[in-house]
């Protein structure tokens, strides 16, 4: 009981979340780990087991995983399932016109997904895979049973329930609606799901509120450990999506340091150059 | 040695100055070219704007060896040039930053023209080559921004094109013709990557030696506004203000380029979307020509513009009405215009304060826009100060000229964000201060107390 109330309030305090009036969902910011070898390689995994059924990523070739340390042996082990070669782009048997008909939109190929959905001068991609994935809830008046807080409706489900494990959701905005009359009052609408996805929903009229809108989502879930792993798992995903849509960023920084130094020591060597001959103009 | 001309050279250079005039050209253009020695930062421009203009020339052959102009594969090209060709990404982020970069140094060179009078008499066609210059430019980057096939690509050029459309009687047919189908498709593709890759680099190269020709036969100006041929000279005839150009200056632009290069490295390999600015995140979504973004933005060099196309509303066309009645009735009364043009030209602007309300304000939104950018050209004509340089003006044109650069930089920014009433009344007012900046031109720029012009340039050596 003691556990779960602890993994209740841990897990308020993490998902717990306003949103700014008109934006969307806030997104979590998901933790760096474009260095981290092993972090990108568990991703790897994960996106080949767990995305690569639906999504494609076809500008991505399977060896190209040799960049993130995995061996062409290694990837023919573990990654490839359905006789494709180590040298093959990743695409997928479903054709675009199947996945309409099934899910309602087809699944975007995910080669660039992370630079797709980066916002400018706002969170990264990665930020936003990394609370997409973490933010489904079941509601069983979707089709799919499931929901999702950043991208309401989606066609997608969870497909990475196992990992995650039971969730609840009270879900709680306070907004001024309009009314008929042309008025406006304030509204509270509490939406709570429970782990099967059965809702229960409560609107009340908020009589001289005084304060802005809100809306705060609190996912809870009854095993915090799992939610912790969970969480380590899709930080790793979304690391790897966003590697994946730049693979050569890594070497591409690197490559920048030296640059620079030799292109300060040029921006030198010309700045003395141009003194040496405006020494003499008088 | 009959028929063959004498010449200083010898050896294989004197063989070929027989032929060609080499050495003559190298004289003309470079070690006797007597460039004003007063020059300070912002005459790093315009050597840096021919550098990015190589730039995006090299990287782009090498961009056209992979890419595909076609609907079905022209997405992937980019991310097969960004993937699988050996340097390919460091050849596409080249060009993209390149293509920023452009206008960068292009904005801050026609800003140094607008501040030390640049193209003031005898400089009028060195500055409307530099405009036409500018407006390929602008073709040029709308072209190339279709070729990735991204949705901002894609639906970027849906918007633009469909301004035609506004034009009265032919539009519609008009924007057919230039898509070459109902909507952008491949055919669009097709034409756009001809036009980005033959047509306006051939006429944008073209310009640029014009540009440069007619410069080197009136000679630079520099930011006293004093003509250095008009001042003291050394025995051999040369301006004692001036120097060759080769070697000052092109040891001097060197180190411009090595600080440009530095910024210029510096986004490439660590920021190359400059936070999306430089390349959009949207246009990492392949195009989609049933689904429209929720907000289509463009590029942010094209913002500005892009928010007084946004600006001209219908209620706003009543502002012009009011401008143009005015303009039209201080002309006729006051105006020093002769014989039928006192009755001709207030005339054509009340006609024309009659079509702003007759025509549909999206047409008279492509005219602003387009005006914004033509009215440039008739600067040597609108300025009417005695001096040329802002230094010599009085300091409230200083204060004139930051209210315009602000202005400028804040329509830019409110063209990258969706509308909203409070915005759109912001480019509404930005629009008014940019066009009224040079409109009343003639009227302001003669008042106020100028500074006297000294005979020679300010000068402190290094």
């Amino acid at each position: 009981m003691i556990k779960k109330l602890l993994g209740t309030i841990a897990l308020s305090l993490v998902c717990g979340v306003s949103v700014a009036a008109g934006g969307g969902y806030k997104l979590d910011h998901a933790p760096d780990r474009i260095n981290d070898m092993a972090s990108l390689q568990n991703g790897a995994k994960l996106f080949v087991n767990y995305c690569l059924g639906c999504h494609s990523a076809s500008s991505m070739r399977y060896n190209k995983l040799a960049e993130i340390g995995l061996t062409d042996e290694q990837i023919k082990k573990n990654l490839l399932f359905t006789g494709e070669k180590v040298g093959d782009l990743m695409h997928i048997a479903m054709t675009p016109q199947d996945a309409k008909k099934w899910f309602g939109a087809a699944p975007p190929d995910l080669s660039v997904i992370a630079r797709a959905k980066s916002t400018t001068m706002g969170p990264s991609g990665v930020d936003y895979v990394y609370t997409f994935l973490r933010t489904f809830y079941r509601d069983t008046s979707k089709a799919t049973g499931w929901n999702n807080l950043v991208f309401p409706s989606v066609g997608m489900p969870n497909v990475l329930w196992q990992l995650q494990g039971p969730r609840s959701l009270e879900h709680v905005t306070v907004h001024d609606v309009a009314q008929a009359d042309g008025s406006s009052q304030w509204e509270r609408h509490t939406a709570k799901y429970d782990a099967q996805g059965f809702s229960e929903i409560k609107t009340e009229v908020l009589k001289d509120y005084e304060g802005s809108s809100v809306d705060k989502a609190v996912l809870s879930s009854p095993d915090p450990k799992q939610i912790a792993a969970f969480d380590n798992n899709v930080a790793d995903l979304s690391n790897f999506l966003g590697w994946m849509a730049e693979p050569m960023q890594l070497q591409r920084k690197q490559m920048g340091v030296w640059i620079l130094l030799f292109l300060s020591f040029f921006l030198l060597v010309a700045w003395r150059l141009n003194a040496a001959y405006w020494k003499n103009v008088k | 040695m009959a028929g063959e001309k004498t010449v200083e050279t010898t050896g294989l250079l004197g063989w070929i100055d027989r032929r060609f005039p080499l050495t003559s050209l190298f004289k003309d253009h470079m070690s006797e070219y007597y460039a004003p020695k007063n020059f300070n930062f912002w005459y790093f421009f315009g050597s840096l704007a021919m550098l990015v203009l190589v730039i995006q020339i090299v990287t782009g052959i090498f961009l056209v060896m992979n890419y595909k102009p076609d609907a079905k594969l022209a997405f992937e090209s980019v991310e097969y040039i960004m993937r699988e060709v050996p340097w390919g990404w460091l050849i596409r982020y080249m060009h993209s930053t390149g293509a920023s970069m452009f206008f960068v140094v292009v904005y801050l060179h026609m800003l140094r023209g607008l501040f030390y009078g640049s193209y003031r008499k005898p400089r009028e066609l060195v500055w409307i080559f530099g405009v036409a210059i500018f407006l390929c430019l602008m073709g040029e980057a709308f072209f190339g921004y279709l070729l990735p096939w991204g949705q901002m690509s894609y639906w970027g050029a849906q918007v633009i094109v469909n301004l035609f459309s506004a034009i009265p009687f032919i539009g519609p047919e008009l924007a057919i013709w230039i898509r070459g189908d109902y909507v952008v498709s491949d055919a669009t593709l097709n034409r756009f990557f001809a036009f980005h890759v033959i047509a306006i680099p051939l006429v944008l190269i073209g310009l640029v030696v014009a540009h440069i020709i007619a410069l080197h036969e009136v000679g630079s100006n520099n930011p006293d506004g004093v003509e250095i041929k008009q001042g003291p000279k050394d025995r051999n005839g040369h301006p004692v203000d001036g120097i060759p150009f080769h070697p000052y200056y092109s040891v001097h632009d060197i180190m411009g380029v090595a600080g440009f290069l530095i910024v210029f490295a510096a986004i490439i390999f660590f920021g190359p979307e400059m936070g999306g600015y430089f390349l959009e995140y949207n246009n990492f979504i392949p195009a989609d020509p049933l689904k429209t973004p929720p907000h289509i933005a463009p590029v942010w060099y094209f913002t500005p513009f892009y928010s007084m196309l946004r600006a001209t509303t219908a209620d706003f066309t009543w502002v012009l009405v009011a401008g143009a009645v005015i303009a039209a009735i201080a002309l006729f009364l006051k105006g020093n215009l002769k014989g039928i043009m006192r009755i001709a030209v207030p005339v054509v602007l009340l006609l024309v304060a009659v079509l702003l309300r007759a025509i549909d304000a999206k047409f008279w939104g492509v005219v602003a826009m387009g005006g914004a950018v033509v009215i440039l050209f008739f600067l040597p004509w609108l300025d009417h100060s005695p001096v040329k340089s802002i230094r010599y003006r009085p300091t409230w044109h200083k204060y004139l000229y930051a209210i315009f650069i602000v202005n400028f930089l804040v329509l830019g920014y409110l063209g990258t964000q969706a509308p909203n009433p409070t915005f759109n009344l912001m480019s509404q007012i930005g629009t008014v201060i940019y066009l009224g900046f040079f409109f009343l031109m003639p009227i302001w720029s003669r008042l106020g107390t100028f500074k006297q012009v000294p005979d020679r340039v300010t000068f402190h050596a290094h």
